[in-house]
């Protein structure tokens, strides 16, 4: 997608400092999501599509009102939808918007070697600049929420952009707009994570969901996708949305620890070979007739195979 | 090895044409794989891929490349591995690696066709080999690895690095030894003949098995 013209905070696979960074402040924006008030229209997926130019892709029917198992390169915002039987509230329809959740640290960025290929900007929105993409593939392995997909045709991944261009003109994303009961909001991190707040304590104390709560995860800092939950300890149930979502321990493993050391280690060796040279020298056999090795001058002893 | 191996007065044939071959499949192969490899390792190490036509073409002649390196290291294990197997005089051998590295050579026992450091190298890229050739084909397709076997992803993106920086350092001992360090070595690999005195002093158990199978043919 576009760069878009915001502050820029993280870049992938970038050495060094992020240019131009810190030269103003920007709110962080946040989406919220009120599952309690979802009715499962899927006007937020139409108006993806439609905002974001990709035409309508074939539905999957595996007796799920879902309308694909999994979100696609081309298809970045899925209802789940999921069946549970609950003890006070009877049979439970749950729907969850699913797509980015524009992680604080994002694990896509993390994993990613091509400079320049996700942006993360001040405002939180996480971007992927396709033209700089090298479609390895390392983001979907670096992300807790199954979210980038590869696309065969082009090789590149794809996933929702919050719509970083309708953000950055001042607008809200196209699913903000569609939504028709009003479960989606938009506005800064601190607005949507106080209207949350007081959607879950009304859920508590009214509707009777005692466990109702926002899910904005610590392990990845937060994010600027926000979820009201009528059961906030089981946030699996609603289309296996992960209860504690952290970058993988192998892609910080890798990313840390054995980066460092296997610098180390490189120079090292490179810088080991050429001191054992100059303090030992080649190997040097007698007699030998080998053209490599030095001729000794006439008159002198021939090299000795020992200490110089 | 029915060809004989004294190639002329003073000179043995230390490498067949086929050793040498396949040894440059792996070692051309290896160094393309390094060098773009060392630019997905480091944000500052990008520009290699720069040299190989971008990130992008890099990212997809990588696995293919691999694939190739792969291919000569097991026609490596089917050329070497039976005379690659560590004996007593390989022990003896690493117990002088000291006078070895100090190029005391006097002191240190003389070897068969392959000493215990070249074994140590071989069995090295061959393991590390296997583990690169694994982990690598999860990392050509991640997309299609489903997201509950996505264990699999993780371990590879752990594995592909740490594999690779073992032969990294083998490969950093191999080059330097086989260019600087051990004059006549490169040219074994290259022409694929040795001095008689070469192979006497670093390959004696080697040496005394090819002039004797040679003699009756004088």
């Amino acid at each position: 997608m576009s760069q878009a013209n915001l502050e820029v905070r993280a870049i992938s696979g970038h050495a060094g400092s992020v240019p131009g960074a810190g030269l103003k402040r920007e709110f962080e924006v946040c989406k919220l999501i009120d599952t309690t008030t979802c009715i499962g229209c899927k006007a937020c997926e139409v108006a993806c599509l439609e905002w974001n130019g990709y035409s309508f892709s074939e539905t999957v029917f595996n007796n799920s009102y879902q309308t694909m198992p999994n979100t696609e390169w081309n298809y970045w915002n899925l209802i789940r939808f999921n069946e549970h039987e609950d003890k006070d509230h009877g049979m439970m329809l749950l729907m969850r918007k699913d797509q980015c959740m524009h992680c604080q640290e994002p694990g896509c960025l993390e994993a990613c070697p091509a400079d320049g290929a996700i942006v993360q900007y001040v405002n939180g929105i996480v971007d992927f600049q396709q033209e700089n993409c090298i479609g390895c593939g390392y983001c979907m392995s670096g992300c807790p929420f199954n979210i980038p997909k590869f696309s065969p045709e082009s090789r590149k991944v794809f996933k929702c952009t919050l719509c970083v261009d309708r953000v950055s003109a001042g607008l809200e994303p196209a699913c903000i707009k569609s939504c028709p009961t009003g479960c989606l909001h938009f506005g800064t991190k601190e607005d949507m994570r106080f209207l949350a707040e007081k959607r879950a304590k009304q859920l508590r104390d009214i509707s009777g969901f005692q466990d109702a709560g926002v899910y904005d995860p610590s392990g990845v800092a937060g994010t600027h996708v926000i979820y009201v939950l009528h059961d906030a300890k089981n946030p699996e149930r609603y289309g296996g949305l992960p209860a504690n979502p952290t970058i993988p321990w192998t892609v910080k493993l890798w990313k840390h620890p054995l980066k460092w050391l296997g610098n180390l280690a490189i120079v090292g060796g490179v810088l080991g070979v050429a001191i054992h040279y100059l303090r030992f020298g080649p190997k040097v056999v007698e007699g030998d007739d080998e053209k490599l090795t030095p001729t000794p001058k006439p008159g002198q002893e021939p090299g000795p195979g020992g200490k110089r | 090895m029915s060809e004989s191996h004294i190639v002329s007065k003073g000179r043995v044939l230390r490498y067949s044409f086929h050793e040498r071959f396949i040894h440059w499949m792996a070692g051309l192969s290896y160094i393309y794989l390094l060098l773009t490899g060392l630019a997905f390792w480091s944000p500052w190490l990008f520009w290699l891929a720069v040299l190989f036509g971008g990130g992008t073409i890099a990212r997809e002649l990588h696995p293919w490349i691999g694939l190739i390196f792969v291919v000569a290291v097991f026609l490596m294990y089917r050329m070497w591995a039976v005379q690659m197997h560590e004996n007593a005089v390989d022990k003896q051998w690493w117990d002088s690696i000291g006078h070895y590295i100090r190029n005391e050579d006097k002191e240190v026992p003389t070897a068969g066709r392959f000493n215990g450091g070249q074994k140590l190298l071989f069995w090295g890229f061959f393991w590390c080999g296997i583990l690169l050739f694994l982990s690598g084909l999860v990392l050509w397709f991640p997309h299609w690895i489903p997201w509950n076997l996505r264990f699999l992803r993780l371990l590879a993106v752990i594995i592909h690095p740490a594999a690779a920086l073992i032969t990294i350092g083998l490969f950093i001992i191999h080059v330097y030894m086989g260019t600087l360090m051990e004059r006549g070595a490169f040219g074994s690999v290259i022409r694929g003949d040795v001095s008689a005195e070469w192979a006497k002093r670093y390959h004696g158990i080697w040496y005394d098995q090819v002039t004797r199978e040679n003699s009756p043919r004088k």
